[in-house]
């Protein structure tokens, strides 16, 4: 049988490129062996089994307990500690960061959206485990089931209280962040936190060197800042605080033994311990009154003016989309206000698909995008509006308190609290701590 | 509880009233996923979709990645002369380096019978940058092709790959079936 490829490769010079039809193309008949050769197997390694999802489900499920009894029933900050250093290694460095209950967001929220989409069940336990803790224990999965908060947790040397000013505005960056994620998620763009994870290149020992440098400059501040991922960048954060302000067992000071020595909320190093408000510097009602009378009616004018500005940016935001980008060249290619081809609008003429299927394709996302941008704007306005009257909102406290949602259950404060020995706390079903600072109702 | 006051007895009522309603949800939402089982997903390329741009072989969070060349021989025209193997512009038949497509020279090839070789992939020397596959897909049969090493791949939950992928040849499958080999029979 005479091989003809030597014949082709004269063709080779001749036809760069070659269409798609060609490709489908048998071009050299496969040859029948005489010598009784038997064509080797392809090779096709599987995936890790499906059961050591179940031991990362079990494995979070333990972390979370243990955590919360070493915070509820130990008291200890050692225990935590502990955990914490288990997790960065499990979590982070054997299982490389993925999958992580902040990444699982992202599928929960495309597979709301996409019929095509189903969202994996562990990916869900993922997901829903840490916030069932949470609305009981408050938030153990980030004291040490997190790899993330574990790796700035472990590097912080001494904490630098932030000006409040840039406490509050840095705190109002997670919502918006999740929106973001949530948007680019659900149109099928592209998971925005596991892109910009900046720590999970660690546990990888590689990644995009944008990406790394940011973590590293993060990791750099953890060492200064307490946890500056966890307060000023994480989404599932953001779920985790709205579950953890109606916790049933959490950190609480007791007021009846409480000396107000200040040195708790000088151990917080997130600036969760809120000390008691100075009696004297309070303005006169009235103006406080007008002031969030104001606020409370800017609210819808912010959620309204919000939601137009992302109806307005919806399509800027839309060509982020690969569909998009795409359906756009090929259509300005088709059209003959471009000459000169893509790697993307290339494969798209060479794959046979009509352009007229890619266009509505297209059209079905920008639709997606148009309703996702505007819900953008309005959750935009209603964080800033909401944040603004929470600020006029002033609270008089007369106690100590642990601030339900900012605190990260690192269990610090235990230590810093000077009253020992027992005391009496204010509900009775929960058995007296050693110190001020409790974990009770 | 009553000598609290109304506010704290009213925000404890309202806190309790949000874990049940929270704990519901969370148990609805558990027992739709358990019941719907669905299956956890991997990437994976589809070799029909994939231009052979080598982003690949650099995209990939793992070095050297997770891609790898695999050759469905049941397609393979066992030419002598392998498009896949050689560059095309060569200084003779030998597969020296000069003329070798592979920069890590990870094509095995061995003599079958008079005039078939047989060309292998050594996946550890692999680094899928997809010019074999270029240049059997122009000029061959096609039957070399890129998939992701299953065993290999980190399963990021966002594939870098995918997102570098200028036609979106990158897609979630299902985990039972983790691979879209190119093994149609032979025409």
């Amino acid at each position: 049988m005479r091989r003809y490829s030597e014949a082709i490769w004269i063709l080779v010079g001749m036809f760069p490129v070659v269409p798609a039809w060609a490709q489908e193309q048998q071009r050299q008949p496969p040859p029948e062996f005489r010598s009784g050769y038997a064509l080797p197997p392809l090779n096709a390694p599987m995936p890790r089994a499906e059961v050591f999802t179940v031991v990362d489900l079990l494995v979070l499920l333990a972390v979370l307990s243990l955590t919360a009894w070493f915070l509820l029933g130990a008291r200890s900050r050692a225990g935590v500690r502990v955990l914490a250093v288990f997790s960065l290694l499990y979590f982070g460095f054997y299982r490389l960061g993925c999958v992580c209950s902040i990444g699982a967001v992202q599928n929960v929220a495309l597979a709301l959206v996409e019929p095509g989409y189903v969202l994996p069940w562990s990916v869900g336990l993922f997901f829903l485990l840490p916030l069932v803790f949470a609305l009981f224990f408050g938030r153990v999965f980030c004291a040490a089931a997190c790899p993330l908060g574990a790796l700035q947790d472990l590097v912080l040397i001494r904490s630098r209280r932030l000006p409040a000013f840039l406490e509050q505005g840095l705190s109002l960056i997670p919502y918006l962040y999740l929106g973001a994620g949530l948007l680019m998620a659900a149109t099928g763009t592209s998971f925005l936190f596991c892109q910009y994870d900046p720590f999970v290149g660690f546990f990888r020992f590689g990644g995009p060197a944008t990406v790394m440098a940011f973590g590293a400059a993060l990791l750099l501040l953890s060492t200064v800042v307490g946890r500056p991922f966890c307060r000023f960048l994480c989404p599932y954060g953001v779920l985790l605080r709205a579950c953890s302000g109606v916790a049933r067992w959490r950190v609480r000071i007791a007021p009846s033994a409480c000396v107000q020595c200040h040195l708790c909320a000088d151990a917080c190093p997130f600036g969760a311990i809120r000390p008691v408000t100075p009696n004297a510097d309070l303005e006169p009602r009235p103006v406080g009154r007008r002031r969030l009378a104001v606020l409370i009616l800017l609210l819808p004018l912010l959620v309204i003016g919000f939601s137009a500005l992302g109806h307005l940016a919806s399509p800027a935001l839309a060509r982020q989309n690969r569909v998009i980008a795409l359906a756009e060249r090929v259509w300005l290619e088709e059209q003959g206000q471009l000459w000169q081809t893509t790697e993307a609008s290339e494969g798209f003429w060479n794959s046979g698909r009509p352009p007229a299927e890619l266009y509505r394709e297209a059209l079905a996302v920008r639709r997606r995008f148009g309703i996702g941008a505007t819900l953008l704007g309005g959750w935009f306005g209603l964080v800033v509006g909401g944040r603004l009257i929470l600020l006029a909102m002033r609270r008089r406290r007369t106690e100590y308190e642990a601030d339900p949602g900012a605190c990260l259950s690192c269990a610090r404060c235990y230590a810093a609290c000077p009253v020992r020995g027992e005391v009496s706390i204010s509900l009775p079903h929960r058995v007296t701590g050693e110190t001020g600072v409790t974990w009770s109702r | 509880m009553a000598d609290k006051g109304g506010l704290k007895s009213r925000r404890e009522f309202l806190a309790e009233g949000a874990r049940t309603a929270g704990l519901i949800a969370a148990s609805m939402a558990a027992g739709s996923l358990v019941t719907r089982r669905a299956e956890a997903t991997v990437w994976q390329i589809d070799p029909l979709k994939c231009i052979q741009c080598g982003r690949c072989a650099t995209a990939c969070v793992l070095t050297p990645s997770a891609v790898k060349c695999l050759h469905a021989h049941v397609s393979c025209g066992y030419c002598r002369l392998c498009f896949g193997l050689f560059r095309d512009q060569r200084s003779g038949n030998e597969t020296t380096a000069e003329n070798n497509r592979c920069p890590t020279d990870a094509i095995r090839r061995a003599f079958v019978e008079d005039p078939y070789f047989e060309m292998t992939i050594d996946e550890d020397l692999c680094i899928g940058c997809a010019r074999c596959v270029k240049g059997c897909n122009a000029f061959g049969n096609g039957s070399l092709f890129l998939q992701i090493r299953q065993d290999l791949c980190a399963r990021c939950n966002q594939c870098a790959i995918a997102l570098a992928c200028p036609v979106g040849a990158v897609e979630r499958v299902p985990v039972s079936q983790p691979y879209r080999m190119k093994t149609e029979v032979r025409r």
